[in-house]
């Protein structure tokens, strides 16, 4: 799961208390984490048709201010932040100067300054590059005594505002400033599962108090990090490090939402004459969904034929719980992305059949302005 | 009948020249849940140490190895329609399938049921 080295493992706030509650736990980006807790199965469901709450506070959060802090960021990231309003949020992209995805990341315009969330395993690498890149100037804070939780799924909303009133009306992709017990807690409206639900940063020393508080409402439970990676898998979002890395662009990858008109006009960003040409006359190969027949999973790095031509490559692959099939996402030549068409995938020398599917997999469900 | 374990977590029971092969309660905990199976063909020749079957969790695969030399005398077909036996019923519903021994005198090695307890007290 991880490629990082195993000799300096770290243990993140919230260790003991998972531990406490029964979690086994894993090394995955430098830290040891809980990966489930009754079972995968059970916790993806569970989020799914209640709220789960999840320690990510293995994933870098970054603060960075100064003066025309947005223009700066336009330099490295593909997508609009000077047009980004206060309180507002996005995904975006670090990129290399060939258009390759060097991390994936959360960006907010906050009134002073603008808060990063950033993959743990890549969190180091996005900093330096984020130093190099960006005028001396400019002022980067590492959050790294701040704890992430994300609270995902469709009763989270009813649990958090019993907690903190006032969530309720954030709608997707926006965040604020709350309070609870006296603790400052930054949240937004936001998460990789598919579900409405939360993201909420706060002080690591105030993490133990806040989990115990949001656990025992009768809505949540505590969530490993395998429900986490079969949620997103299902919901059709790309993980770093397995579906995205520096041999992929925005545009193979289909994230076109993360490069708007205006910055594929004007470009200014590393990358851009690559990019903006293949959004432009289509990419060599694209990102796309498979459902497979039968129960067997192809797992990251089965290789994907049409008929008996190898067209590409599964990057991730798994079972799905709410939809009980194995499902898949991967890469494939341009031309062979159609919804429905029949591909195959190798799997220990089976040939397993598959269709490429729409993504999601199962329906996003944010709650979005006006719904 | 006698019952072995082996260091990467299988079981084997052993009456007269037949052994029944499966994965233990404490792999199946760490595996979580298992959504397939990968059997191995009925009336193939399987080599001690060697894969012989392959467990698919939701996250992952992991490979079942032979704790003993033999060939394959029956396959667990209900672990086709409801691989989450090996979860609710790891060491007897849950079996993975039967050899006829190559050589008994591999069975020396394995564990008994004691050993085996304290081989998975000190993981």
């Amino acid at each position: 799961m991880s490629d990082e080295p195993e000799d300096i493992i770290q243990a993140l706030p919230l260790d003991r208390w998972h531990q406490d509650r029964g979690a086994r736990m894993v090394s995955f980006a430098g830290y040891t984490m809980p990966i489930q807790y009754d079972g995968i199965i059970a916790e993806h469901l569970w989020t799914r048709e209640n709220a789960g709450l999840f320690d990510v506070s293995h994933m870098g959060q970054l603060l960075i201010s100064g003066d025309a802090v947005d223009v700066e960021l336009e330099k490295i990231l593909p997508g609009d932040i000077i047009g980004l309003g206060v309180d507002k949020m996005r995904y975006s992209l670090l990129l290399d100067e060939n258009g390759g995805i060097l991390d994936d990341l959360m960006v907010t315009r906050r009134s002073g300054d603008f808060y990063l969330v950033v993959n743990g395993a890549t969190k180091a690498d996005d900093i330096a590059h984020l130093h190099e890149a960006l005028p001396e100037e400019l002022t980067l804070n590492h959050l790294d005594e701040h704890a992430l939780l994300a609270l995902q799924g469709p009763k989270a909303v009813d649990a958090l505002s019993r907690l903190v009133p006032g969530v309720e009306a954030l709608v997707f992709m926006t965040a604020g400033a709350f309070i609870l017990d006296g603790v400052p807690l930054w949240i937004s409206r936001s998460g990789y599962t598919g579900e409405d639900g939360f993201e909420i940063s706060l002080p690591a020393e105030a993490a133990e108090a806040i989990a115990d508080k949001l656990a025992a409402q009768p809505e949540v439970k505590p969530i490993g990090l395998g429900a986490r990676d079969s949620l997103r898998l299902e919901a059709g979002l790309p993980l770093y490090g397995h579906d995205l890395d520096t041999d992929i662009d925005p545009a193979i990858a289909g994230l076109g939402f993360a490069v708007p008109k205006r910055r594929r006009a004007e470009g200014g960003f590393p990358g851009a004459t690559t990019i903006c040409r293949h959004f432009a006359e289509g990419a060599p190969k694209k990102r796309i969904g498979l459902i497979l027949s039968g129960r067997l999973p192809a797992r990251e790095g089965a290789k994907i034929f049409d008929g008996d031509t190898e067209i590409g490559v599964v990057t991730s692959g798994g079972f799905s719980p709410s939809l009980q099939v194995p499902i898949a996402m991967g890469y494939v030549a341009a031309g062979t992305t159609e919804i429905n068409k029949p591909l195959t995938i190798d799997v220990r020398g089976k040939r397993l059949d598959a269709v490429v599917a729409p993504m999601p997999f199962t329906p996003h469900r944010y709650v979005r302005q006006g719904s | 009948m006698s019952i072995f374990f082996t260091d990467e977590h299988e079981w084997i029971s052993v009456e007269g020249g037949t052994a029944t092969v499966g994965i233990t309660d404490f792999a199946q905990a760490q595996l979580g849940d298992i959504v397939f199976v990968e059997l191995p063909a009925l009336g193939s020749n399987v080599e001690k140490g060697g894969d012989a079957a392959v467990v698919e969790s939701v996250k992952a695969a992991s490979d079942v190895f032979a704790p003993v030399s033999g060939t394959v005398s029956e396959v667990n077909s209900a672990l086709e329609e409801d691989p989450a036996l090996v979860n609710s019923a790891p060491e007897t519903d849950g079996w993975f399938f039967k050899l006829a021994l190559a050589d008994p005198a591999q069975l020396e090695g394995l564990m008994d049921a004691a050993e085996y307890k304290a081989f998975c007290e000190k993981l």
